[in-house]
């Protein structure tokens, strides 16, 4: 095992426990999307490329995009800014409303 | 054959009123049992906030810390026994770990006859120069079909919990109506930067899906993985375009389309090759040179099938997330 599979190691225990200690829903999105990524790597250091595409398409991209809409869904994300979004929906409903569909 | 009632009579039978009722003509409560429109529940503002009190009050009494022993106890008890239940699996895990056989060491149960038979004839038997699409392709490929069902099967219980249906007349859902129509509302519309960035690089992923499904038997990669590929490039140029630019080339009856073709060719390829492996039959399917992009027999065209249901089922996971539907 080399000093580059160590450090990717680490940064694999760093991740998979900060996932579950940061507060905020959307850092945690992020620390998992960075951990699948390091696993990635790691994937190509054990010579299994499939393994390394599959990865950071799916656990990287993908996962994490429905993540993100699902965060948005519940209104997880700017919980802050929360008022001042409804505020921005009222104005812009008569404009926007149904042009995109 | 019996004789054939005449009208007056039908009318009064069973079948008559049991098949009115089926067609849905006639509701069998009405006008037999007194039916009162339900009034809307008005909550009583004067018994909620009593309620409320009561409620304050018990939580008050009960998680009072000071005064409570026995539940302070608890609590200390509580996150003293999780922190060791914890400590306890840990060590137990990696104790486990510790008396594994080292990764590739010859003792493990892994190395035996049929791994050995895979890397000595899997070229000559599949035609792949890939071990790994050779094995999940041609000797395992039962149990990639099942994995492409699996991902329909996911699509299909998305589809129950997530879809919101118009009723017959073409109204659509009450419960949509609080919603806003579009949930890009948020966003900034028609983002330059992600609209340039979209259209350099959505061409390029989805050529390197393709890329990677088609060169599944050569090289590393195969179905799912440039499926996911492609499936994550739709997804790029839907945030960037909107639905209205997806919905010309994607609805919901091209992924049912794509789906029953795909899946219903790779039963029928596989179940050919099947039987004709068991029978000891010789296949008609040629192997053609190891090496060539048009080799391996079934494998590309069962990696191209399993692929774009992969695609598909990406894309249409997060278009029913994002509004409920294609």
């Amino acid at each position: 095992m080399t000093a580059f599979q160590i450090i990717l190691m680490g940064l694999l225990i760093i991740c998979a426990v900060s996932v579950s200690f940061s507060k905020n829903l959307l850092n945690s999105v992020l620390i998992y999307m960075s951990f699948s990524l390091v696993m990635s790597l790691l994937w190509i250091c054990l010579e299994s490329p499939d393994l390394a595409i599959t990865e950071a398409a799916v656990g990287a991209g993908i996962t994490s995009v429905l993540f993100f809409v699902t965060l948005k869904k519940i209104h997880a994300i700017n919980v802050a800014e929360k008022e001042e979004e409804q505020k921005a929906t009222q104005r812009n409903l008569p404009e926007n409303g149904g042009k995109d569909e | 054959m019996s004789k054939r009632k005449p009208a007056e009579e039908y009318h009064k039978t069973f079948a008559f009123h049991f098949f009115s009722w089926l067609r849905g003509e006639k509701d069998p409560y009405l006008g037999n049992v007194e039916m009162k429109p339900q009034k809307e529940y008005e909550p009583d503002p004067e018994l909620h906030l009593r309620h409320e009190k009561e409620h304050d009050a018990i939580l008050d009494k009960v998680y009072d810390m000071k005064h409570n022993r026995a539940l302070g106890l608890f609590h200390r008890l509580y996150q003293a026994t999780s922190i060791l239940f914890c400590l306890f699996l840990m060590a137990l895990l990696l104790v486990t770990i510790s008396h594994l056989p080292a990764t590739g060491a010859a003792v493990k149960p892994v190395n035996n006859e049929v791994a050995a038979r895979y890397i000595e004839s899997g070229l000559e038997e599949t035609g792949a120069v890939n071990i790994v699409a050779g094995m999940i392709l041609d000797y395992r490929a039962f149990d990639t079909l099942g994995e492409s069902h699996v991902l329909f099967v996911a699509t299909i219980t998305v589809l129950i919990m997530l879809r919101l249906d118009k009723n017959k007349k073409g109204e659509p859902n009450p419960l949509t109506k609080d919603m806003n129509p579009n949930d890009r509302i948020y966003e900034p519309k028609n983002d330059a930067i992600l609209q340039m960035v979209a259209s350099f690089l959505v061409p390029i992923i989805i050529i390197f899906g393709i890329y990677i499904i088609l060169n599944g038997h050569l090289g590393p990669g195969g179905g799912f993985s440039g499926g996911a590929v492609i499936g994550a490039g739709l997804i790029l140029y839907l945030n960037a375009f909107g639905f209205g630019k997806t919905e010309r080339f994607f609805t919901e009856k091209t992924y049912k389309w794509i789906c029953f073709f795909s899946l219903s060719f790779y039963c029928l390829a596989k179940s050919y090759s099947f039987y004709t492996g068991a029978n000891h039959l010789h296949s008609i399917i040629p192997k053609g040179t190891p090496g060539a992009i048009l080799s391996s027999g079934l494998i590309l065209p069962l990696n191209i099938a399993v692929g774009l249901v992969v695609a598909c089922t990406m894309y249409a996971f997060y278009a029913m997330f994002r509004k409920g539907g294609f």
